[in-house]
C-alpha cells in the first residue's frame, strides 16, 4: 500500500504547481495515501489481456477540412487575460 | 397556483393561450430567487437578462412565431461558459472569468427560446457530492428533516444548485453536468427528475471539462416530460466536440406516456451492497413492484464489476482532471497570485489561492495516478477496469432492456456531516459512477419522501443511446409513485 | 574513414541522434481553425481553444493526417494504421492548455530510414525511430522588459511532425547531411517547407560519448539548434565539453541543455529540470486516429518521385555522375529544370550547363531558380546548338550571357548577331587558302616538319572567321591542303 511521505508529498504538489507549506504537505500524505489505499483495492482484480478502454465514444474520430476558419479575435483572446501589453499575454520572467 | 409551480409543459400552455405573459413567469420565478436566497442556489443572478429574453418572446407569442421553449425560464449550472455573463465553477480561480462565447447547448436551450435566470452554484469544478466544495459557499436543500427541522440538508452535488433550485421553484428546469452521478444524485435527493444522457448526445463544447471521457450534460426538471422535452434540444451533433455523435437525436417527449409492456428490467445483484439502508432497499422494491404493474418483466442480472467501479473512477476521474484544470495558470484568465518572484512562483501561488481544497486533493491525486512509475498499476489498471465494467452491461443487455437501481446510497444528509471523510463523501457516488465509467444514460425519477420527510427516488439505466426507453419507464414509475410533495407546502404528499 | 576522436586519454566515439520538429504545411492549426501563416500581429493567429480556454475542444485537421502519413511514406517507414493522441503535460508559460497533444506509444509513423550522402560520394542509411503529430507551443519573448516575460499565442496549436531518428549518425558532418536529406524530404513532398530560419523546422540534437565498440554513454539534449549550422558546431561544442566532463574523471549529466547561438555554447536548461515527468496519458477530448490501408495507398500514389530515386535515375538512365546528380536533385524544381532543358539533348552536356554555367550565373546574380532569366526551354535549345554544331561551345558562352541579360531565344541571339557556325565547305575552303596563301614561310616550315606550327593555322582560320567555323572542319580541311 502506497505511503506518501512528507517529501513525496511536496514533490507531488510541485508537479502539479500548488503551493504547500511544510505543515500542508504533512498533512497531505496521509490524506493521499488514505484515498490511494482505497485505490488499491483494483490490485486484486485480474486484469491480464484485458484492453485499457480511453473512451466509450463508439465513433470515428472526428476531422475537420484544412480551412482557416478561426482566430483573428486578438480582443477576445486577451479579454480576461490578468495582464497584457501591446497584444502580448504579459507573465513574470521566465528565466532559461 | 402560482407561476412557479407550473411545469414547463403547463407553462408553454399557458402563455400560448396569454393566461399570463413570459415576463410575468419570469418575474415570478425572479421573486423567487429573491425570497430563497438564502438557500444560496445561484453564484450570479440574471435577472434583467431573463426579462429582456422574456420581453422577445412575448412579441413572439404575440406574432404566433413561437419557439419551442419560449419563455421558460431556466437555470444554469455555473460550469457553462455564458457569453458576457461571469462563468465561475464555483472557484476562486475563476471568480472573475466572463466568457466571450456560449456553450452549445446553452445556445441550443437559448435559441429555442428559453430565458437565463442565472447561473447556478455547484461544487468546486464539480467536484463533489454535497454541494459543500464550492467557493460560494454550500447550498441548502429546500427540503426538510422532520425530525430536525432546524438541520440545514444537502441538495447533493455536484449539481446542487441546480437541483435545488428546480424543487425550491427557483427555475422551470436546469442544466447540470454529471461526471460520476451530478444529475442524478441531486435530483434523488431534491425529488426531481434529471437525465444524464449517453456520452456524446450533448456537446462538451463550451463546458468546462472536469473529466472528459466521463463528462455529460443533462437536465433537471420536475417531470418526466418536462425533463424529455429539455433533453431535445440540450441534444444534438457537435462538430466543434470531437466525441459528440452524429446520431439522429428522436423526440423524447414521444416516449412520455408509452406502454412499458413487455420490457425487461434488469435488477443487479451487486447493487444490493451490505450496509444499504431499508428504506432506499424498500424503496427499489417498490419500484419493481410499480414496473411488473406496468407489465413489464423482471429479469435478475449481474454486472460482476461493480464493486471495483468506484476506485476506477476515482483514479480516472482525479487523473483526468489534473490535467484538465493545468490550464489555470494565472496565464491569460483568472486569478493570478504574482508576489514578485518568478513564473514558478506565480503558478503555485495561483493555484494553492484559487483551488479549494477538494479541487487541490484530486489534482494531487491525478497527479499521483499519472506519474512515472504509478500509471501502470494506476490508470491503465483502471482503463481495463473500465472495459470490464461496459462489458458487464453489454452483457446484462442481452438480458434486459433497462436496469432500475437506487440513484444513491441514502437520502439527503446534513450539512458538514461527511465533508471531512473523502473517500465516505466518494461513496455516495457507488449507484451512478458504473453509468459513466460506460458511457451510459440515465435518469432519476422521485418518488416519495422518506419517513423523516427526505426525498427519495429511483435510477433508471438505459442501453447506449436509449434515452427514449429511460423515458418510457421513467414516465410510468412516476405515474405509479404519484410523487406531489413539495418543499415549501408541508405533507402534501 | 574514422570518425574518431582523439582525447587525451584514448579515442572517443560520437553517438548523435535527432530530433527534428518540422511544421506541417496547412493553412490552419492541428486541432483549431485558426491560420498558420509566419509573421502575423501577436495573438491575432489564435482561437478560443489555440488559448485554451475553459471548455475549449480539438478537433484534428484532416490535410495534417495526410501530410504526416506522405512524410513517412516519403521515409520508407511502417505507417501505423491505429495511432493514438495523447496529453504530455508539464507547465510553461507559452503552453496554454498545461499539456501537449502529442503522440507518445503509439505515433502515426513508425520505423523508416533516410539514405544520407558523404562529401567522398559514399551513402550510409540513418535509422528513423518514429515520426509523429503534435501541437506546437507559443513563443515566450524574454528581452522586451526587465522583469516580464510577453508570450504570443500565434504559433501554439500549428502541427508539427516530430521526425525522431536513430543514435546512428557518428560525426557533425554526417548530422548536417542527415538534416539536408530530410529537408530535401520534407521539400519534395511538399509537407514542411523547412524553412530553419523562420522556425518550421527546429532540430535537438541528442549526443553522448563513448570508448569504440563500447556501450552507449549518457547523453545531453541540446535545444534550439535551429541552423544546419549550428548543429555542426553545438556537436563540436558538446563533444568537447563532454570529452573533457569524462577525461577528468566526471559523468556527464543526463540533462537539457540550450544552445546559445551568440556565445556558441551550451549551457543547462534549468526550467526544464522536473520536466521528466510528462505524465502522458491518452486525451480524452480524442478518439484514437484510424485509416485503413487503402487511405494510406491513395497517398502513396500521389508520392513525387524522392530526391533518391532521382539521383539514381540521373546516374543510371542519363549516365550522370554521382556529384552532378547530387547537385542537380538538391532542390526538387532543379531537378524539373535539369529534365526539362535536357529534353531531346545529350543530359551529361545539359548536366554541365545546368550545374556550370546556370547555377554559376544565378548565384552571381544572387537569384532563385524560380527567378531565373533563362528558361529551362532556352538552356535546351542553346545546348542542341552546340549539339548540332550551329554554334561552338565558346560561342554558346557567349550566347548565354546574352540570354542571361536580355532572357532572349538563343536561336534569335545566334540569329541577330549572326554566330552561326560556317558549314559552308566552299567557304571554309576559301578562308584555309587565304591563311596558306598569306603564310608561305609557315606553310613551308611546316611542310619541313615542325608539326607544332598546326595550332598556328588553326588559330588563324578561327580568326579569321570570327570563330564560326568548326574546328574540327577546319582541322580537316587544313590537314589536307598543308600535306
Amino acid at each position: 500500500m502506497s505511503k506518501i511521505s512528507k517529501e513525496e508529498a511536496k514533490r507531488i504538489a510541485k508537479l502539479a504547481r500548488i503551493a504547500v507549506t511544510d505543515e500542508e504537505a504533512e498533512k497531505i500524505g496521509p490524506d493521499l495515501s488514505n484515498i490511494l489505499g482505497w485505490i488499491e483495492q483494483l490490485a486484486e482484480l485480474n486484469t491480464d489481456n484485458v484492453e485499457p478502454l480511453a473512451n466509450v465514444a463508439n465513433i470515428d474520430l472526428k476531422k475537420r477540412k484544412d480551412e482557416v476558419t478561426d482566430g483573428d479575435m486578438q480582443q477576445d483572446v486577451l479579454a480576461n487575460a490578468p495582464e497584457s501589453m501591446e497584444g502580448f499575454f504579459v507573465v513574470p520572467k521566465v528565466v532559461e | 397556483m402560482s407561476l412557479t409551480d407550473l411545469t414547463i409543459k403547463g407553462a408553454l400552455e399557458g402563455l400560448k393561450k396569454k393566461e399570463f405573459t413570459a415576463v410575468e413567469l419570469n418575474q415570478a420565478h425572479i421573486d423567487a430567487m429573491a425570497k430563497h436566497k438564502d438557500l444560496n442556489c445561484y453564484i450570479t443572478e440574471t435577472a434583467g437578462h431573463a426579462l429582456t429574453q422574456a420581453a422577445e418572446s412575448d412579441k413572439r407569442y404575440a406574432s404566433g412565431n413561437t419557439l419551442k421553449l419560449d419563455g421558460i425560464p431556466l437555470g444554469i449550472k455555473d460550469i457553462y461558459c455564458t457569453k458576457g455573463i461571469r462563468t465561475t465553477v464555483a472557484s476562486r480561480i475563476l471568480e472573475n472569468f466572463v466568457p466571450t462565447y456560449e456553450s452549445t447547448v446553452t445556445s441550443q436551450l437559448f435559441a429555442a427560446g428559453a430565458t437565463c435566470l442565472g447561473k447556478l452554484n455547484l461544487d468546486e469544478f464539480a467536484m463533489g457530492c454535497s454541494n459543500e466544495t464550492s467557493y460560494f459557499g454550500n447550498v441548502i436543500s429546500p427540503w426538510k428533516s422532520k425530525s430536525e427541522p432546524n438541520k440545514q440538508l444537502v441538495p447533493g452535488g455536484s449539481s446542487g444548485g441546480s437541483a435545488a433550485a428546480v424543487a425550491a421553484r427557483l427555475c422551470m428546469g436546469a442544466t447540470g453536468t454529471d461526471t460520476g452521478g451530478s444529475i442524478r444524485q441531486p435530483a434523488a435527493l431534491t425529488g426531481i427528475v434529471g437525465m444524464k444522457p449517453t456520452y456524446g448526445r450533448c456537446s462538451r463544447w463550451g463546458i468546462v471539462a472536469f473529466a472528459s471521457s466521463l463528462d455529460q450534460a443533462g437536465m433537471f426538471a420536475r417531470t418526466v416530460e418536462d425533463t424529455a422535452l429539455l433533453m431535445n434540444h440540450a441534444c444534438g451533433h457537435d462538430e466543434k466536440d470531437s466525441t459528440s455523435s452524429p446520431r439522429e437525436v428522436p423526440d423524447f417527449t414521444q416516449s412520455v406516456g408509452q406502454s412499458i409492456k413487455g420490457l425487461k428490467v434488469g435488477i443487479p445483484d451487486e447493487y444490493r451492497i451490505d450496509g444499504l439502508p431499508e428504506e432506499i432497499t424498500a424503496e427499489w422494491d417498490k419500484g419493481i413492484e410499480w414496473l411488473k404493474s406496468e407489465g413489464a418483466e423482471i429479469v435478475r442480472i449481474s454486472l460482476p464489476h461493480t464493486k471495483y467501479a468506484l476506485p476506477t473512477y476515482y483514479i480516472i476521474n482525479p487523473a483526468e482532471a489534473s490535467s484538465n484544470l493545468a490550464r489555470y495558470d494565472g496565464v491569460r484568465y483568472g486569478l493570478r497570485v504574482d508576489e514578485g518572484g518568478n513564473l514558478n512562483d506565480m503558478y503555485e501561488k495561483t493555484r494553492a489561492a484559487g483551488f479549494g481544497p477538494e479541487v487541490r486533493r484530486r489534482i494531487m491525486v491525478g497527479t499521483y495516478a499519472l506519474s512515472a512509475g504509478y500509471y501502470d498499476a494506476y490508470y491503465v489498471k483502471a482503463q481495463k477496469t473500465r472495459r470490464l465494467i461496459l462489458q458487464d452491461f453489454e452483457k446484462a443487455y442481452e438480458k434486459c432492456d433497462f436496469i432500475l437501481t437506487p440513484p444513491a446510497p441514502s437520502a439527503a444528509f446534513g450539512i458538514g456531516e461527511q465533508i471531512d471523510d473523502p473517500i465516505q463523501m466518494y461513496l455516495n457516488d457507488v449507484f451512478t459512477v458504473t453509468v459513466n465509467l460506460a458511457g451510459l444514460p440515465g435518469l432519476t425519477v422521485p418518488t416519495s419522501l422518506n419517513s423523516d420527510g427526505r426525498p427519495l427516488g429511483l435510477q433508471l439505466i438505459g442501453r447506449s443511446f436509449d434515452e427514449e426507453t429511460l423515458f418510457r419507464a421513467g414516465a410510468a414509475i412516476e405515474k405509479c409513485a404519484n410523487f406531489k410533495a413539495h418543499p415549501f407546502k408541508g405533507d402534501a404528499a | 574513414m574514422s570518425n574518431l576522436i582523439k582525447g587525451n586519454t584514448g579515442e572517443w566515439e560520437m553517438v548523435i541522434g535527432l530530433e527534428v520538429h518540422a511544421q506541417v504545411t496547412a493553412q490552419s492549426k492541428l486541432f483549431s481553425g485558426a491560420a498558420t501563416e509566419f509573421g502575423a500581429e501577436p495573438n491575432t493567429q489564435v482561437s478560443l481553444v489555440d488559448a485554451a480556454m475553459p471548455g475549449m475542444l480539438p478537433v484534428i485537421n484532416e490535410y495534417c493526417i495526410e501530410q504526416a502519413v506522405r512524410t513517412g511514406l516519403g521515409m520508407n517507414a511502417k505507417i501505423n494504421l491505429h495511432s493514438v493522441f495523447e496529453r504530455k503535460n508539464y507547465f510553461y508559460a507559452d503552453l496554454p492548455q498545461g499539456y501537449q497533444i502529442s503522440q507518445y506509444l503509439h505515433p502515426v509513423v513508425g520505423l523508416g530510414e533516410i539514405e544520407i550522402d558523404m562529401e567522398d560520394g559514399s551513402t550510409r542509411k540513418i535509422g528513423v525511430t518514429r515520426l509523429h503529430l503534435e501541437q506546437d507551443a507559443g513563443k515566450s519573448i524574454h528581452d522586451q522588459h526587465p522583469t516580464k516575460s510577453f508570450v504570443d499565442l500565434n504559433r501554439s496549436g500549428c502541427a508539427l511532425m516530430e521526425i525522431v531518428s536513430e543514435p546512428d549518425m557518428r560525426s557533425p558532418e554526417e548530422a548536417a547531411a542527415y538534416l539536408n536529406k530530410l529537408r530535401m524530404i520534407l521539400r519534395y513532398l511538399g509537407t514542411c517547407d523547412g524553412n530553419m530560419e523562420e522556425g518550421s523546422m527546429r532540430c535537438d540534437v541528442n549526443l553522448s560519448l563513448r570508448r569504440p565498440g563500447e556501450e552507449y554513454g549518457t547523453r545531453t539534449e541540446t535545444k534550439n539548434v535551429n541552423s544546419i549550422r549550428a548543429v555542426m558546431m553545438s556537436i563540436e561544442y558538446e563533444t568537447q565539453r563532454q570529452m573533457e566532463v569524462l577525461e577528468s574523471g566526471g559523468q556527464v549529466v543526463q540533462e537539457t541543455r540550450l544552445w546559445d547561438p551568440n556565445k556558441l555554447e551550451t549551457r543547462s536548461m534549468r526550467s526544464k529540470e522536473d520536466a521528466h515527468d510528462y505524465r502522458y496519458f491518452p486525451c480524452p477530448d480524442l478518439l484514437p486516429l484510424e485509416f485503413d490501408q487503402a487511405y494510406v495507398d491513395k497517398i502513396k500514389a500521389t508520392l513525387p518521385e524522392l530526391p533518391d530515386q532521382k539521383k539514381h535515375r540521373f546516374t543510371q538512365e542519363f549516365g550522370l555522375s554521382l556529384y552532378d546528380a547530387s547537385v542537380l536533385i538538391a532542390e526538387q524544381n532543379r531537378a524539373f529544370y535539369f529534365e526539362e532543358a535536357a529534353k531531346g539533348n545529350d543530359p551529361k552536356l545539359t548536366a554541365n550547363w545546368v550545374i556550370n554555367e546556370l547555377l554559376g550565373a544565378l548565384n552571381k546574380a544572387g537569384l532563385d531558380l524560380s527567378e531565373s532569366p533563362v528558361n529551362a526551354k532556352q538552356l535546351g535549345q542553346l545546348v542542341a546548338r552546340i549539339s548540332d554544331n550551329t554554334i561552338s561551345g565558346k560561342i554558346a558562352k557567349d550566347v548565354f550571357a546574352i540570354m542571361v541579360e536580355t532572357s532572349q531565344d538563343p536561336d534569335t541571339i545566334i540569329e541577330e548577331k549572326g554566330l552561326k557556325q560556317v558549314t559552308d565547305t566552299g567557304a571554309i575552303e576559301k578562308i584555309v587558302d587565304e591563311v596558306i596563301a598569306e603564310n608561305p614561310k609557315m606553310v613551308e616550315e611546316y611542310r619541313s616538319g615542325k608539326d607544332k606550327l598546326f595550332g598556328f593555322f588553326v588559330g588563324q582560320v578561327m580568326k579569321k572567321s570570327g570563330g564560326k567555323i568548326n574546328p574540327a572542319a577546319a582541322n580537316e580541311l587544313l590537314k589536307k591542303k598543308l600535306a
